[in-house]
Formats: C-alpha cells, structure tokens, sequence
C-alpha cells in the first residue's frame, strides 16, 4: 500500500477552490477571438465546399426542402410521422435502459460470487456475455423475433414486435453493460470490502452498501455511452416490422421521393442523446463537488 | 464469562502460498488487558491480527472470544466480527458516505438497529472523540488523523469487545500520530481490552500491560514492557530493540 501522508484531503486540485471550477475555465480575450475566428473560418469553409459542390442543389432539395423537413415531422395522411414513430425509439429505450440496469447488474455480481458452489452460475454468466457480446444485434433480432414465435409456446410466442426487439436489445446490451459493471467492482479497492466484512456486514451488506455505489458512480461515463449506443439501435427493432423513426422516414422518402425525412429522424437521435450527455456530465460535477465541499450540496 | 480471557489464540498457522507468516502463535488476552505487539515489518503482526477476526482465513489454530470457539465449524464469521473491532493502518473508511453514515453503516444494517438510535449514538461518540463538527463531511475532506479516529470511532460503534489495532499510526504525518494516540489511550484508560499491533514504541512501553515481541512468524518473548524494553532476555529481542534506539524511534 502506498498511502502516505495525510491522506486525499491536501493534494487535489491544489488551485480550485471548492464551487470555482466553472470560472477557471474561462478563457482570456485573446483565446477566445482567436477561438471565434477560427471556428467561423472552419465552418465557413466547410459550407462554401458543400455549395461549390456539382450536386449541392439537388442535395439541398432532396435532404433539406423544408417542406419536406416539416411535412415529415408531422406526416401525412398516407405516411406516419417521424415524430410520432420516434416516441417508439423512445418507449423501447427506456423500456430497454431499466432492464438493462438490473439484467447486467445481476449478470456482473453473479460472475464475482466466489467458492465453489457457484461454480455454475459464474460459468452461465461467463457465456452469456460472452456469446451476446459477439453475435451481430441484427443477428439477435430475427432469432428472437422470428424464432420465439415459431416455436409456438403459450404466451411467449405471441408477444409484440416491439417485445421481441426488446428482448433482443435487452439480451445484447447487458452483455456489455455487466463487464462495465464488473470493471466497476473490480476498481474498488479490496481493502474497502474488508473494512466493511471486518464490522460484521455480510458479503451482501458489503457489495450493496460500500461495493457497489461506488462501482457504479465510477462507470456512469460508460454506461452513458452503452446506452448512446442503445438509444441509436433502437431503429434496428425496425427489422421485426416496428415502425419506429428510421423505418417511418424511409416510408416517407419511397413515397415522396425526397429524404429530408432522414435528416429529420437523425436529428430527433442526436436531440435525445444531448439531454442525457449533459444529465450525466451533472451527476459527475455534482459527486465530484460533494465529495470536495463535505455535504454541502 | 467476565472471568474467561477475552481472547485465546492457539496455534495459529498461516501461509501465503510457499511463504509460512504465523508458524504457531499462542497469545491469550485478559479482560481489559492491553497487549502490543512490536516487532519488524513482515514479523506478521498484521497478519495475526487479520486472522484473529477471521478476515484473513486460519491455515490451522482455534481462536476463543470470550470462551466460544470462533473457529468452530459451523460458526458465523460475520456475527464474530460484530464483537472484535479492527482499526487498518489506511484507515479504509468509506469514501462516498458521509462521516455519519460511515460510523452508523454497521450498527444499522448488521445489528439492526434504528436510524434515530444509531445516529444517537453515534453523535456522542464523535463527540466524545472531538469529531462532533465532522459528521457531515465526507472523508477525503478530513485530515489523516481525523480520518483514522473515524475508523476507530466507526469500529467501537459495534461496542466491540475486543479492538485490534493495525499500526493505526503508521500511514499518518508525525505531527498528527499524537491525537490519534491519545484517543487509544483514552480507550485504555476505559478498560476497552486491545490487541495493538505497532511501531511507536514509546506509546507501547506507556500503554502496554504487556508487550509481545515477533519475529519470523512466533512470539519471541513477551513480558512487561518495563522488562522487555530494559533487559529482554532473547537476543533477538535485544537487537531489534537496539536498532530502533539508533534509529532514535525509542
């Protein structure tokens, strides 16, 4: 063991007063002109190539007519809406998001178990992540979703569409969400599980109360980033017939033959991505500056 | 049960792989005796201290707590644990709880006890301890010393019966060794039983009802520090000894 001294409470961030962090981030005047100038002659740059381009009109018409960009948002009496579609992205998601919180979970702490006894459930969770980290979701998808139902059992074969995909992505998505769990626990230090077991906390006590938070606080930044990942496949639910965004803009551009629906669906994606960067950007500033200011916030 | 030691160690054995640290310790403790143990690092004071409440699994040996068997078949490590307090030279608090919640954590949750009773109790012992202002402060906020009289608050909230005390000064600034020092004597002056294992030498000689000196995974000798630390009869005991008076640590 290294520790030394007196401990964490003298070195951090020797210069940053507590609840300061956001003004030593401020640039000088000079950084931020040249910043500006910069950032404008980039952009500018990139539009003039985009409209000295030999197709520039005809991408103009057929991805950005704005007609086109509204009367796909709203939809039309003969295609659906892409706005409306996309709440579908939305239920399978978060649907799909808190199975996938407790599914991966439960697989990452099963595979930590020790002694022998568990010897069998450390092998199921071990191929289990290992055999849905590896097959392709679309893979997954027309098994589930064409596989369950043919096997005709009652009830699980006459489920939704949009059940089976998330089944599917709840299958695929914890795979990778335990071994994020599971680097977690591992980064927390053994000494902390054995101050915790030596005040007579079952090994249970001890991975719920000073295991786990701080596991999971720690892995919050790649969570987010998984379910980035998830919020985007939820358009591959398409596949069981699901119409969600992308599948609504594609109707819409075979029809009216212009795409503008596209850019439509693909901006609703990166708009619902933003929220939940900026919310877990949040919960970090605020653990962070908690732990520094002792109980304040 | 007030006539039975506080603590039997018998035989303890304990290997690391090929490397043997406890070869066959014997110790028994009295109620409210105070036994340190001094010895080189790697002489396996912490080890011993590990095995003692069971965090660190026995090869072979039978340790009693106040005349029941620990090491019985059949007995349950975690409630075992509930009687013996052990304070770690790193502290090891809890980094996202808050002082509070860090001390209450285990009466709470292990002895079930209520909110409002648990955070009684523990109010006045960080009271008692000079920590009342701290209790809502998370631990990367307190200095070393602070820090490690949390842990040893922490542990006596269980109302151990036993404290086993792991070079709790050792990780700790010179400066700050003294408040942490005085909070165990208070404790002894109390009649808390401890098993300490430890480097300051001078707190031994004042502390110690009696002193255990190991080497190489056995008690050398052992006596009243008076005696071990003036005329100690091994001369193994004597070297040691000799080298931490050139090191200017006595």
């Amino acid at each position: 063991m290294t520790t030394r001294g007196t401990g964490p409470a003298n070195d951090p961030e020797p210069s940053t007063p507590a609840g300061s962090g956001r003004g030593s981030r401020v640039l000088g005047n000079r950084a931020v002109l040249v910043s500006s100038v910069s950032t404008v002659a980039f952009f500018a740059a990139v539009a003039l190539v985009v409209a000295l381009a030999p197709g520039s009109g005809l991408v103009a018409e057929r991805f950005f007519s704005p007609f086109h960009l509204w009367q796909s948002l709203r939809g039309t009496p003969g295609e659906p809406s892409v706005l409306g579609a996309f709440l579908l992205n939305v239920y399978i998601f978060a649907i799909s998001e808190v199975l996938i919180l407790v599914f991966a979970l439960v697989i990452a702490v099963v595979r930590g178990i020790p002694g022998p006894a568990f010897f069998p459930f450390r092998v199921v969770a071990i191929v289990y992540t290992d055999v849905f980290r590896g097959v392709p979701l679309i893979l997954v998808l027309y098994i589930i979703g064409f596989g369950v139902p043919g096997l005709g059992i009652a009830y699980f074969s006459y489920l939704s569409d949009v059940t089976y995909g998330i089944i599917a992505l709840v299958l695929v998505y914890s795979a990778y969400v335990a071994e994020v769990y599971r680097a977690g626990i591992e980064s927390v230090h053994e000494s902390q599980n054995a101050a915790a077991r030596s005040l007579g906390l079952s090994r249970f006590q001890s991975l719920r109360f000073v295991v786990l938070p701080q596991a999971i606080r720690r892995v919050i930044p790649p969570l987010l980033n998984d379910f980035i990942g998830l919020q985007k496949d939820t358009a591959l639910v398409s596949v069981l017939g699901s119409i969600e965004a992308a599948r609504a803009a594609q109707i819409y551009g075979a029809s009216q033959f212009n795409y503008a629906s596209y850019v439509v669906a693909a901006l609703l994606f990166v708009l619902i991505t933003i929220p939940l960067a900026r919310f877990t950007d949040r919960l970090i500033a605020r653990d962070k500056r908690r732990r520094q200011a002792g109980g304040l916030a | 049960m007030t006539d039975a030691p506080a603590l039997i160690l018998e035989n303890i054995r304990k290997s690391f792989g090929e490397n043997e640290v406890l070869k066959g310790i014997d110790l028994t403790v009295a109620p409210h005796e105070v036994v340190c143990l001094i010895g080189a690092s790697g002489s396996g004071k912490s080890t011993l201290l590990r095995c003692t409440n069971l965090v660190e699994p026995l090869d072979s040996g039978r340790v009693v707590v106040e005349g029941e068997e620990i090491t019985a078949a059949g007995v349950d490590a975690d409630r075992v644990r509930r009687r013996i307090g052990i304070v770690y030279q790193s502290f090891n608090l809890f980094p996202h709880m808050t002082v509070l919640r860090n001390v209450t954590l285990a009466p709470r949750e292990a002895l079930k006890m209520d909110r409002k009773t648990a955070d009684e109790m523990a109010i006045s012992l960080l009271q008692r301890f000079g920590l009342a202002g701290r209790r809502d402060e998370y631990p990367d906020r307190l200095s070393g010393g602070q820090q490690q009289r949390v842990a040893i608050v922490r542990a006596l909230a269980m109302r151990p019966s036993i404290m086993l005390l792991d070079e709790v000064t050792s990780a700790l600034d010179p400066e700050l060794v003294a408040e942490v020092l005085s909070v165990i004597r208070e404790l002894a002056h109390e009649g808390m039983t401890m098993l300490i294992a430890t480097h300051e030498m001078g707190f031994a000689r004042d502390i110690a009802d009696r002193v255990c000196f190991l080497e190489d995974g056995r008690i050398l000798e052992q006596g009243p520090p008076e005696r071990i630390f003036s005329s100690p009869e091994n001369p193994r005991t004597a070297r040691f000894l000799r080298r931490i008076i050139e090191a200017g640590r006595l």
